[in-house]
C-alpha cells in the first residue's frame, strides 16, 4: 500500500487516507487562450512509465493538498512537498536524476 | 491450417492426439512489412485479422513485448455487452458485440461465447431513471435492451438481495444478448488466423523506438532488430502513453491499475452478468464455478499490474451487501491489468501527428467486450484512412469539445 508523508503535519498517511488529485504543475489556462494551449491544459498528460509529480490532498487527516514525486512502476517515492510551489524543488530533482538515469518529465531531465 | 471439427477430434482420437498441430508460427522478423502492428492483445490482432479478411492486406507483423493476450486481454472480467448512451458508443460496441455472435465460426476457434444476458442494477432513483434513459437511447439505436422492475431481477439472480438497507435494487436494465466470452480463446483464435493469412506474430519483443522520416513512420526499433513498415498501428492499451512518447506525440491518457478477483469454483447459483455500478463491483459465475468479480480502479497514476490491496475490500463489502451469500465464500485469486483512462471515458482510434500512424487506445476499464469492433474499424482506418465506426472516436474530439461522454453510462464497471 501507497504510503506518503504530508509535508504540513508530518504524518505518514497510507492511500485510505489520501486522495489522489492527478498530475501536478499544470499551466492553467482560461478564456481567450488558444484550442491547443486549452487542451493541452485540460486533458493532455504526461503518463510517464517512471518517476511522476503528481497533487495529493491530505483528506482524512489536515485537509491540506501537497505534491509528492513518486514511480509509478515501483510506487518507490522520492519525496513530498508543499503546494505553494509551480516547479519542483532542485534538492528533489538531483536526488531522482541521481536515482534514475535518463529521467524526463515534462521540462526536466 | 487445419481446421477443427468433429472429424478432426475423430481422427485424433485414433492417433493418440499426435496430429495437432501448433496454433501460430512463431517466426523471426523480416526486414519489412506492409502494416506492424504493436501489441498483440486482442484488440491488435483482430485489427491485423480484419486488415486481413476484410481489405486483403496480409503482409502484416504483430509485434508483443510478453506474449499474446497476456495483457488486458488476459486479465478482464469477459464482459461483453453493447447498453451504451451515446451513438458513437452504442454502434461500435453493438458491432463488436454482433461479430461475437459469430467469431467462433469465423475463425473456427471456439471462442465460448455465451450471450447469458447482463443486468446493470439500478439501486438509487438517480440511477433508474439513468437507466430507463438507456433503454430508450438503446431502443432508437437498434440495440435491444429493456428496464426491468426488482421482482423481475430477483426472478432471474434468485441469490440476490433486492431490500437491502443501504442500496435497495430498484430495477435493472437488462441486455438478454450479452454476456461473455474465453477471454484467452478470443486472443488465440484471432492469433490462429492471422497466423494462417500469412502475418507474423512476433513474441517476446519489445519495441523500442519509432523512427521518424519528414513526418512519417518508416520503421520501429525493436529488441530483435529494426523493422520497417509502410504503416504503423499502435495498439498497446495501458502502454500507449510509453509508444507515443517513443513517436513524439502526446495524448490525452493516464494509465492506473483496475483489479478483478475470483472465489473458489462454486454449484451453479447465477446464469446471468450483474453489475452494480453504485457500489461499484460486478460479478459474474464462469463455466468453472468460480464467482468472477470486478472492482475499483486505483486512484492514481500507475503501471504495477497489480493495485491497491484496499480496492479489494471495498468491491467485496459492497457486494456482499447486495449478494448474501459471498459473504462465506473464499476468494481465490486476485490480479491486475493497467487500463488507459480518457477524459471522457471513450476510446481512441484514430489518425496520429505521423501520416502514416495510427492508435487505438484509451478503452480503460471495457475493452474485452469491444475487441471484434474495434479491430473492424482501426483496419478499415488503416487500409481507407476513413471508417465512420472509428470517425467519430478520433483524438481532435478532445481539442474540438465533442466529447463522447460514457463516464455515467459505462461507470466504473465495464
Amino acid at each position: 500500500m501507497l504510503t506518503l508523508q504530508c509535508p504540513y503535519c508530518g504524518v505518514m498517511a497510507e492511500e485510505t487516507e489520501l486522495s489522489a488529485g492527478g498530475e501536478a504543475h499544470l499551466k492553467r489556462f482560461g478564456p481567450g487562450s488558444t484550442d491547443a494551449d486549452f487542451e493541452t491544459y485540460m486533458f493532455m498528460r504526461e503518463n510517464p512509465k517512471g518517476v511522476h509529480f503528481e497533487r495529493w490532498r491530505h483528506a482524512n487527516g489536515c485537509g491540506k493538498w501537497f505534491h509528492a514525486a513518486r514511480c509509478t512502476v515501483t510506487l518507490e517515492v522520492f519525496g513530498t512537498y508543499t503546494a505553494q510551489t509551480s516547479v519542483p524543488p532542485a534538492d528533489l530533482l538531483d536526488k531522482i536524476r541521481a536515482a534514475r538515469p535518463g529521467f524526463k518529465w515534462r521540462e526536466f531531465e | 491450417m487445419k481446421r477443427y471439427s468433429v472429424f478432426a477430434v475423430a481422427r485424433e482420437a485414433q492417433r493418440y492426439h499426435s496430429g495437432w498441430e501448433r496454433a501460430w508460427r512463431s517466426p523471426e522478423p523480416k526486414k519489412s512489412y506492409d502494416v506492424i502492428i504493436v501489441g498483440a492483445g486482442g484488440h491488435g490482432l483482430a485489427t491485423a485479422y480484419y486488415l486481413g479478411k476484410n481489405f486483403g492486406i496480409t503482409n502484416v507483423a504483430i509485434i508483443e513485448k510478453g506474449w499474446l493476450g497476456g495483457g488486458n486481454t488476459g486479465r478482464n472480467t469477459t464482459i461483453i455487452r453493447s447498453n451504451y448512451l451515446q451513438d458513437p458508443s452504442a454502434a461500435i460496441y453493438e458491432k463488436a458485440r454482433d461479430l461475437y455472435e459469430t467469431l467462433s465460426q469465423d475463425l473456427n476457434y471456439n471462442v465460448m461465447f455465451s450471450p447469458r444476458g447482463v443486468i446493470m442494477l439500478a439501486q438509487t432513483h438517480h440511477e433508474v431513471r439513468g437507466y430507463q434513459r438507456t433503454a430508450h437511447a438503446n431502443a432508437l439505436q437498434g440495440v435491444k435492451t429493456e428496464f426491468i422492475g426488482p421482482e423481475k431481477v430477483k426472478e432471474i439472480v434468485p441469490i440476490i438481495n433486492i431490500d437491502g438497507p443501504r442500496y435497495p435494487v430498484l430495477g435493472g436494465l437488462l441486455q438478454k444478448r450479452g454476456g461473455t466470452a474465453r477471454h484467452d480463446a478470443v486472443a488465440w483464435g484471432y492469433a490462429r488466423a492471422c497466423s494462417d493469412m500469412g502475418m507474423d506474430i512476433i513474441q517476446k519483443c519489445e519495441v523500442t523506438g519509432v523512427r521518424r522520416i519528414a513526418g512519417r513512420v518508416v520503421g520501429v526499433e525493436t529488441t530483435k532488430g529494426s523493422i520497417d513498415c509502410n504503416k504503423l498501428g499502435i495498439v498497446v492499451a495501458g502502454h500507449s502513453g510509453v509508444l507515443a512518447d517513443m513517436a513524439g506525440f502526446r495524448l490525452p491518457i493516464e494509465s492506473a491499475a483496475l483489479q478483478a478477483l475470483v472465489s473458489e469454483p462454486i454449484k451453479p447459483c447465477m446464469d446471468v452478468v450483474v453489475m452494480a455500478n453504485t457500489v461499484h463491483g460486478y460479478m459474474s459465475q464462469s463455466d468453472k464455478g468460480e464467482m468472477v468479480i470486478g472492482g475499483g480502479t486505483d486512484s492514481f497514476n500507475n503501471y504495477t499490474q497489480r493495485g491497491s490491496f484496499h480496492h479489494i475490500e471495498e468491491t467485496v463489502r459492497a457486494l456482499v451487501e447486495t449478494f448474501p451469500m459471498i459473504s462465506r465464500l473464499k476468494m481465490l485469486r486476485q490480479w491486475g491489468g493497467i487500463v488507459d483512462m480518457t477524459g471522457d471515458r471513450s476510446p481512441i482510434i484514430s489518425k496520429t501527428p505521423l501520416e502514416n500512424c495510427f492508435i487505438n487506445c484509451g478503452w480503460g476499464t471495457g475493452g474485452f467486450k469491444a475487441i471484434p469492433g474495434s479491430g473492424w474499424a482501426m483496419a478499415e482506418l488503416m487500409a481507407k484512412g476513413y471508417s465512420p465506426l472509428a470517425n467519430e472516436f478520433s483524438v481532435d474530439r478532445f481539442k474540438e469539445g465533442r466529447f463522447i461522454d460514457e463516464s455515467v453510462a459505462a461507470g466504473v464497471a465495464h
